[in-house]
Formats: structure tokens, sequence, C-alpha cells
């Protein structure tokens, strides 16, 4: 249903554009008078900053791809070469190193404010699951890029990780072969596993994205109290909790985005490694088929499903349960049983049962960097218990919650400055 | 009211200006990468040609930032054929041609002794083929030796000056070099 | 405001916590442990102590001399007559002439390339390393090393630390191990400089934008 919308623009240049491509439509849709609430709290920048994170990811991505080789001869060796032979590709190579684990840090706070905010609920279903398809695309992409500087830990995470597949019953050894296009983790996994890093999953990812924040545009975004902006229009049908997204977000996130940069640029200058966990430093020696690292650890953003994977006593069974773990996420929308959307408003159960699923997460991340001994042992079940019971008991405790009454109208306090 | 609009400017062009500041050093940044290498640098750098071996009328070849480079050791007979003047060629001064100032005259070197020139045509980059003999059958009996570029026929006197009427515009390139002793040539750097 | 106070401090106490999960034993053999990379002096030092008693028989396989003479201000005489000793020219990588063959062979394992060593292993470790070696009459070689066991490196810096005094060896330790930090990332010193001109420009900007936002949300009730 097109929509006859006046020209925003008083230049020709701009007048001839728009009677030929939607240009003035798409920005007052989607900017300038795309409604959104004027409560948004810190939980509410985390979208946008994985669109900078996504940007300067392929900004770098595609400067690190003009140097780096593919070859399993020259991987390791055009790393370093990124590093100290060409101008600034240290900084490159930096940037795209952090900025995969700021990504995850990102992402997993965004999925956070949803599960606080309700903002996976009606009406707002397929953007959360368009959303978790993201999130897949994530995983896999980073899965796939850690291979590529063919370090140690580069090359015996992604036998570990192919090695998974093997579990699947019947298909399972082809399966893996296939996907190595070997007997083993060799050059030509590294050559195909650099393709799905550089074009399909970045493109598959750059459409997600545009299906993602097109369906929530079609919706209206949800805010910290649940309700529902729509509700109540001003006399020229503009919500009247609703601030334009441009120019007051626009304004409001770049003050957010600067902070951001500035926590970014802090790790980039003064600690790329973070400690072993940005940077692994078994990745500073090429990878060598014979010597397996002491201990074989994922980057610490797929740690929590690596606790739960070694806590399942049987091989199989925790490879299944690793990716029950990450699916659950999709059903959220199903699982939960209450009306209300907003933790400010739910009952004391969801309350404790999100602290709780919070606590596992970060317990599971941490139990997965260490060795699977003694009392770690007994934690990460404990904790991947509480973890699956936050999903699977959902149905039944969101169903007692005995909610607060939902405000008609936003809760937004103005601090005089 | 219009103080709130003179402070929106202002914080508008101040935040805009300072964006625009930061983009071109992250532009700059990213392109800066594009630069030649250390690496590339390390392979281009200058090297160094040893003559102690080379016979007169003999030609060393190396090759410099991928091109060919030749160093002749002329005769005393080739020296006195270029002392001669030419008039068939195009350029006889070397004014239209690169060549280190040194070498701008009939010898393009500073030692007649020693020719050092790049073996790329000028006309489209081919390798000129060393034609030495006086008056061979194929050349004709004007020919009084030089170089023949056998992709479209353009002809080089013993100091690689374009004869006129051939294809290729300019003389033979002259890069920079020098001598560092007696029996070394370093190829890339005048002095 | 706040956040940036707790992520500044977050990353000055993470890689401190996985440090010293890292450090084993090491703590009896770090006495006199001061490596400052900061110090170019101390890392010509360093690159010297590395050529004169390491480099027969490790290789720097991703150091270039010509750039180890830009970053810590040597000229190219200076590198021709103290650091080069091989066929070596200025621009060339730092390698010797021992074949891997020969090295498994001589020593059962090839010394092995050191570029890298310290962001493998830590600095503290190739500190200890070389600062705790002990005679051992059943060892190959006569000694052996509380850091590495059984290793089949001699202990090539003997007369050194028999010459100098506890303090002069640990400095001689400090350059090298210095040196070997340089080397594993030759851009350590300048990425922290640049650090703070791009914290700073973000800050003004951060000044900037807030006020720009403030402005902007003046009129919303």
């Amino acid at each position: 249903m097109a929509k006859d919308t006046e020209s925003i623009f008083k230049n020709p240049l701009l007048r001839w554009i728009d009677d030929r491509f939607p240009l003035s439509s798409l920005i007052k849709d989607h900017a300038t008078e795309y409604y959104a609430s004027k409560n948004f709290n810190i939980w509410y920048l985390f979208g946008v900053l994985s669109m900078v994170v996504l940007v300067i990811m392929l900004l770098t991505g595609f400067f690190l791809t003009m140097n780096y080789k593919p070859s399993a001869e020259d991987a390791f060796n055009s790393v370093e070469y990124i590093m100290r032979s060409v101008e600034n590709g240290w900084l490159i190579r930096y940037m795209h190193s952090t900025g995969a684990s700021f990504f995850f840090i990102v992402i997993y706070l965004h999925m956070f404010r949803a599960m606080l905010y309700g903002s996976y609920k009606k009406p707002r279903e397929l953007i959360w699951v368009l959303g978790m398809l993201l999130y897949f695309c994530l995983m896999a992409e980073a899965f796939f890029g850690y291979l590529l500087p063919w370090g140690n830990m580069s090359y015996w995470a992604g036998q570990v990780i192919v090695n998974l597949f093997g579990y699947i019953p019947f298909i399972g050894e082809s399966l893996t072969e296939w996907i190595r296009g070997d007997y083993f983790i060799s050059d030509i996994t590294l050559n195909r596993f650099f393709a799905f890093h550089v074009i399909f999953l970045p493109l598959a990812i750059l459409g997600l994205v545009a299906a993602h924040i097109l369906a929530l545009h079609h919706v209206g975004s949800n805010n910290p109290d649940g309700v529902e902006i729509k509700k109540h229009l001003d006399e020229a049908g503009k919500p009247v909790d609703g601030v334009a997204f441009h120019p007051f977000h626009t304004s409001k996130d770049l003050v957010g985005i600067t902070v951001f940069l500035i926590i970014y640029f802090a790790a980039v200058f003064f600690a790329p490694e973070m400690g072993g966990y940005f940077l692994e430093v078994d990745n500073f020696e090429p990878a060598d088929p014979l010597k397996t690292p002491e201990h074989i650890v994922p980057s610490w953003y797929f740690t929590p499903y690596y606790a739960i994977l070694r806590a399942v006593p049987n091989a199989a069974l925790g490879a299944l349960f690793l990716v029950l773990a990450v699916l659950l996420f999709v059903f959220l929308p199903w699982l939960d049983k209450c009306e209300v959307k907003s933790i400010r408003y739910r009952g004391w159960q969801y309350k404790f049962a999100l602290t709780l699923f919070a606590i596992s997460f970060v317990a599971l991340g941490y139990l997965g960097l260490q060795p699977a001994t003694g009392i770690y042992v007994a934690l990460a079940r404990f904790f991947t218990i509480t973890y699956f019971a936050f999903f699977l008991l959902m149905p039944f405790y969101t169903k007692l919650e005995k909610t607060k009454t939902v405000p008609e109208r936003v809760v937004y306090k103005k601090k005089e400055s | 009211m219009e103080k709130n609009i003179n402070r929106r400017k202002f914080l508008s062009i101040a935040t805009s200006v300072t964006s625009a500041v930061g983009g071109i050093f992250a532009v700059g940044t990213f392109v800066s990468t594009l630069q030649p290498s250390k690496k590339a640098k390390a392979l281009g750098a200058s090297i160094k040609v040893s003559l102690s071996k080379l016979e007169p009328g003999s030609i060393i070849k190396v090759i410099y930032r991928g091109k060919p480079i030749w160093v002749l050791r002329r005769t005393e007979k080739m020296i006195n054929e270029l002392d001669n003047e030419n008039s068939n060629l195009r350029d006889p001064e070397s004014d239209l041609s690169i060549q280190p100032d040194f070498a701008k005259n009939k010898f393009r070197s500073k030692n007649p002794e020693y020719f050092v020139v790049e073996g790329v045509c000028t006309h489209l980059g081919c390798a000129p083929i060393e034609k030495f003999a006086i008056a061979p059958a194929d050349m004709g009996p004007d020919w009084k030796g030089g170089f023949y570029c056998p992709c479209h026929g353009s002809k080089f006197d013993l100091s690689g000056r374009v004869y006129a009427g051939v294809p290729a515009p300019s003389n033979l390139r002259v890069p920079a070099h020098q001598f560092v002793d007696e029996a070394t040539l370093l190829v890339g750097e005048n002095t | 405001m706040r956040k940036i106070l707790i992520s500044y401090l977050a990353f000055t106490i993470i890689p401190g916590l996985t440090f010293s999960a890292g450090s084993m034993d090491l703590d009896g053999y770090l006495e006199g442990m001061n490596v400052k990379t900061s110090d170019v002096r101390s890392l010509q030092r360093g690159a010297r102590n590395f050529i004169n008693n390491c480099s027969g028989c490790h290789t720097l396989q991703y150091m270039r001399y010509n750039q180890i003479a830009e970053d810590l201000g040597i000229t190219e005489d200076q590198l021709m007559q103290n650091l080069i000793f091989t066929e070596s020219s200025p621009q060339d990588l730092v390698m010797n002439n021992m074949l891997r063959e020969d090295g498994n062979r001589w020593f059962g394992k090839a010394p092995p390339d050191l570029t890298l060593v310290t962001r493998r292993k830590s600095p503290e470790y190739v500190y200890g390393f070389l600062n705790s070696f002990y005679e051992d009459n059943g060892s190959p070689t006569g000694v052996n090393n509380h850091v590495q066991e059984a290793s089949s490196m001699p202990h090539v810096l003997w007369d050194i630390e028999e010459r100098l005094s506890d303090e002069e060896y640990s400095q001689f330790l400090n350059d090298t191990v210095g040196f070997l930090v340089y080397a594993g990332e030759p851009i350590i010193e300048k990425r922290k400089s640049m650090g703070v001109w791009v914290i700073g420009f973000l800050l003004i900007f951060l000044i900037l934008s807030y006020a720009l936002y403030k402005d902007i949300w003046r009129e919303v009730k």
C-alpha cells in the first residue's frame, strides 16, 4: 500500500531521487516519524551497539582479508605479517579480535533486555526468532573465524567442535568428514571455513538484521514498563509516550555509543589479549596436530555451553544437551505464560527464576574455563539443572505469578540538569 | 528561545565537526594499510650488483622492483661509436626521457664504460633484445649496434636512445643508481 | 562514568587474575625481575644480548633487522657493526644457519624460534627459565632447569651468570626478556601512546554529544 509521502527535502537533487526511490518515506518511517518510548534505559542501548560492532567487524574483516592467506602453510605467518609489516595492520587485527568478544558481550546483554522486559512476547515473537537465528549465525561466524589464524588452539578447538557432529547417530562419521572435506582438520577445511566466514555468514547476518529491524518497526518497540505506547495517541495520531527516533533516540544513542567506544578502544589499545581471554596464549604458536594444548578451552563466549556438554556423563547426550541449551531460547515466547511483559510488574517467581538463570549462565561460563575435575564437576551439574529448569518449568511457574497492575502510561522521571 | 536555537546549532555543528575529524582519522588508518608493507619495502630495497666479473661487451641482468635492469660494460668500440652524432634519433639529448641528472648525456651514464638501463621498451613494456653486432643482415647496413624490440620493431642505440619513426615514444629509462666502489653498483639510489 | 571506571578496573584486574593462575611454580625464580619495554636503552642491550648469546641457535623469524634498528633508535652503521654477523642485509629477517634436522639431531629438539615466546609462555616464564639452571650430572648437557624440566638447552649464560653480580645478572635478564617482549609485539609501546590519544579524543566527543543530547531532550516531559 504505497503512501503518497511528501518529500522532506528542499534540495532539487534529493527531490529528484525521491521521485524515483522511497528515500523520504524510508527516513520518515524508520527515523523521523518512528516513535519509540521516551523511557528507554541503558538496556535499550545494546541493539544499536550490536550494529556498531557489526560495522566494525565488517570493515576490519574486509581489510584483514586483503592481507590474510587462507592456507595451512601461510595463515599463521600472514597474521604475523599483518601485525608487523602492514602499516597499522596490528590495529585492524586487534580491533577485529577485540570486536569479536565485544560482539558477544553486547549480544548477551541485548538478549537479557528482552528477557527483562518481555520483548519476545506477542506481537514480537518473530523479532525474537529472527534474533535467535542471528545468534546462531553469530556463533557459527565466530567458530569459523576462530580457525583462520591457524594457531594451535584454533586447530584443536576446531577438532573438538567438528567431532561433536560425530555423535549424531548413523550419519555422524560421514557428516564430520563432509564438514572437514578431509579425514582430519586440514588446509581444505581452513579454506572452506574462510569462505563461510567472509562471504556466506556476513551476507546472511546482514539479511537477518534487515528483517529483524523491519519486524521491529512494523510492530513498534517495547519499553521497560512493557506498555504498548500505541494505545494512547494524541490529536495528531502520535503516541503520547513516544518520541521520534530521530533526533531523540539518535542523540541519546550517540552518547551511549561514545561510552561504548571508550571501553572498546581501551581494550584494543591497553589490553588486547585480555589476560588470554580475547587472544588465547596457545594461539601464539602454529597449529600442531601432534601437540594438544593442556586445556582445550573454547572462546569464553562459548564456555557456558561447553560446561553443559561436559557436565553430562555421556558424550553423545552431552552434545544433545548442548544443542538443546541453545535451542530452548527460541521457545521463550511460548514457554512464558504470564500476560505481563515487564519484570517491573511480574510476580516473584519470574524475578527469582531469571536471577537464578543469569547466575547459572555466568557460573557455567566460569566452569567451562576450568578443568572438569573435583568440585567443578558437581557445580557444573548443579547449574546445568538450574539452567534447564528455567526453561522447562517456565510454563508452570509463570502461570502462578501474581502480577502488579501495569500502568497505562510509561514511567518517565525527568532528571533536572 | 533565540539562545536555545543558537545553542542547538552550536552543539550540532560542534558534534558533527568532531565526528568528521574522528571519521577522517578512522578512514585514514584503514586506507594507510594499503601502502606497501615493510616486507614489500624490504624486498624492493636497493640491490647491490658486483661488477668484478663483467667483461667488456657483456651484459648482467638483475631484477629490481620487478623490472629487468641491464648493466652493460661497453667496449672501446661501443664508446667511440657513441661519440659520433646519430641523426636518426628522436631525442638525442634525452630531454623527454627519464634518467638521473648525471645520465643526461650521450652515454646516458656517469662513466661511459658502464651503462645501467631498464630493459623495458617504452612503447608497451616488452623486453628488447641486444643487437650489438654492426650491420648484421637482419638490422640493415646502417645499424651501429644497440637494442631491438621484437614486439613492434622499436630500435634503440647503445645508450638506449630511441630512433625516430618507431612506435616507442622515448629513450629507455635509466634507473637511479650509484657506484659504491669500482666493482660494486647499487641500483635504486643516486647518492 | 561509573561504568567506565569499572571497566578500566576490570581491564587491569582480569589480566592480573588470569596471570596468577598461570605462574604455577615460577615464584622462586623471578627475583630481580623488572622488565620495562618503555626503556629503549634496556631493549638495545637486550638486542645485543640476544644476538651475541642466542641467535646462534634461535631465530627471530618474524623480525627484520631494520625494524629493530628503527624502533630502538639504532643507526644502520651500528646495526651492521653490532647486530649483524651473518651475510644478512638490514632488511632481512633474523635467521641463522642451523638446519632443523641438525638441531633435532644435536639437541633432541631443534631450538625453537623465539619471536613469540613471551606471548606464548609469558615474560615471567622466560625470565624464570633463564634464571633457574642448576648442575645435574645425570643430564646430557650437565645442567637441568627448574622451570622446564629436562630441557635440552645448555646453560648458555653460565659464564655471564658467574661473572656478573646477582643484580647485574638480573639486569641482563631484564634487558633480554624485555627485548623478547618487544620482538613478540614490536608495536607494544606505540599502541599504548596511540590509545591515550584515541581515548582522549573520545572523551572530548563524549562531552559534546552529552551536551547535545541534554539539549535535544530538554523539551521532553
